[in-house]
């Protein structure tokens, strides 16, 4: 059900292909630094417990 | 704040290259010019008002990290600040030696260089006049810039990434200025916006360099 | 009950991350729903053909991008008045996505203009205004980049935000001046006879509010990297002392 995009199909196609790369690249960076640093931050916190 | 203006032209005299690397560059500028585009002069004299506005836009870039990071590294900024003079007003002398030094000595070669790229005999009024109302402005936008990077190491790269967009607006009535008054066309829009920005930029920008060098020094 | 509640940290990881959920959820279903509307269910228009259909991407990304600048001067300014290290750490976390959103107006702007203006790039005033609000992106990140101390960054940031906001204007007027240019008019004027019609409308609608939550939910997300990063900045910095 690819609707009819005819001679602009690449216009398109790529316009939203860039967009959503941007967007997934953005949001998979953010998710992977924040993820780094939450992990780290326990770490963190948990050494400082241990050693008072 | 006299006596700051003349000690800051004095420093930068006696150190040598205040005024001449400016112009040196300027004329460098000028002259790879026409081998990247080639001799014609056709192209040169239309290109020609656009090409010293950049120049002396890109000089003007090239002094200003010294603006502030002699006085942070002997401490002078350290009294400037805790001197009975605001704060303000010795950022605006700063600026005013900056532009003595780097733009006053462009706006006077400007015409000189002006014949090395066929610049149209009606566009030297109006490109000097431009040169002397939108160069000040550039300076006290940079004197902005050097505030924000005097504490970084290496804050040359930074100043031009954050100085040069700022420099937009000025550049295009500038540049619009004199390529509307070589072409005798109605001038009076971007004259006004132009001495409109730099006056602007005098009156206000001060206070935000002045903010940004407290802050700068707060941290040591 | 006030707003200033939030400037604590630990209050505002509470609520973000209740928040969170729902934004991220409500930001796909909009983009979802309103990509796959506007992409599958509306017509072609006569003009543009198939290309009308990149003004759901184009359009929402615009937006976003200038108002994305609105939100960082409105946290620095909080910051800069009432000090509080949320907001500046906001309008950190902010900056990164306003460039991709300029980023992606640019870019999309450029492959839908080659085949209709026939040219990838123009220096048209929108265009060019674009180009130098990105620069001014790049600058106010840079310079968050180069400086260590984390107050004075946000500090010089923030005096950057301001000034930057006066000139980013001052630069679309200047552009406007300089050169008159090919570019459409406001695709969202409240005017009816320049407005676009309904068919595009909707599913445009539902996209500007799916690129507003997705930014809700991202600059959420990022700001409570940015606060937990500064946390175990401190906790770092004690251990060394101790």
């Amino acid at each position: 059900m690819m609707p009819e995009l005819g001679k602009y199909a690449i216009t398109v196609l790529g316009s939203y292909v860039a967009t959503v790369g941007l967007l997934a690249g953005l949001v998979a960076l953010s998710l992977w630094k924040g993820a780094k640093v939450k992990q780290a931050l326990a770490r963190q916190e948990e050494r400082m417990r241990k050693n008072g | 704040m006299i006596a700051l203006l003349l000690r800051d032209l004095r420093l930068a005299v006696r150190a040598g290259g205040g005024f001449g690397l400016g112009l040196a560059f300027f004329l460098i500028v000028v002259t790879l010019v026409p081998f990247g585009v080639g001799p014609e002069g056709g192209v040169l004299a239309r290109i020609a008002s656009g090409v010293l506005w950049l120049g002396a836009l890109l000089a003007c870039l090239l002094s200003l990290d010294r603006i502030f990071a002699l006085d942070y590294e002997d401490g002078t900024l350290d009294l400037l600040v805790t001197a009975p003079i605001p704060l303000e007003g010795a950022v605006s002398m700063k600026a005013a030696a900056h532009w003595i030094t780097t733009g006053l000595p462009l706006v006077l070669a400007a015409p000189v260089f002006g014949v090395l790229l066929h610049l149209p005999a009606p566009a030297y009024l109006w490109l000097v006049l431009s040169l002397l109302l939108g160069t000040p402005a550039l300076s006290v936008l940079g004197t902005f810039g050097a505030a924000l990077t005097v504490g970084l190491k290496r804050g040359g790269l930074l100043l031009s990434l954050l100085v040069l967009p700022l420099y937009v607006p000025t550049l295009i009535f500038g540049a619009e200025l004199v390529r509307r008054g070589a072409a005798g066309m109605e001038v009076r829009v971007p004259l006004l916006m132009l001495a409109g920005i730099t006056a602007a930029t005098i009156a206000l920008v001060p206070f935000a360099s002045a903010a940004a060098i407290r802050v700068n020094l707060r941290q040591a | 009950m006030s707003i200033w509640e939030y400037a604590n940290p630990v209050k505002f990881m509470k609520t973000s991350s209740l928040v969170l959920p729902w934004a991220t959820g409500l930001a796909a279903a909009c983009l979802l729903g309103g990509l796959i509307w506007g992409f599958f269910l509306t017509p072609d228009a006569d003009n543009f053909g198939s290309t009308v259909k990149v003004i759901y991407v184009h359009v929402p990304a615009a937006m976003m991008a200038i108002n994305i600048w609105g939100m960082m001067l409105v946290t620095s300014l909080i910051w800069l008045i009432r000090r509080h290290h949320v907001s500046a750490l906001a309008a950190k976390a902010a900056a990164p996505i306003g460039m991709v959103m300029t980023l992606i107006a640019l870019i999309t702007g450029a492959i839908w203009g080659q085949p209709m203006w026939g040219t990838w790039w123009e220096w048209d005033p929108r265009l060019t205004s674009f180009l130098i609000l990105f620069l001014f992106y790049l600058g106010y990140m840079a310079l968050w980049e180069a400086i260590d101390n984390p107050d004075t960054a946000a500090d010089l940031t923030g005096v950057l935000c301001l000034v930057g906001s006066v000139f980013a204007l001052l630069s679309r007027y200047a552009v406007l001046f300089w050169n008159q240019g090919l570019h459409q008019g406001a695709t969202l004027s409240m005017d009816s006879a320049q407005h676009i019609s309904d068919v595009y409308w909707f599913p445009l609608l539902l996209c500007i509010a799916g690129f507003i939550l997705f930014f809700v939910a991202l600059v959420l997300l990022r700001t409570r990297t940015e606060i937990r990063l500064r946390r175990l900045k401190a906790l770092e910095q004690r251990e060394r002392m101790a």
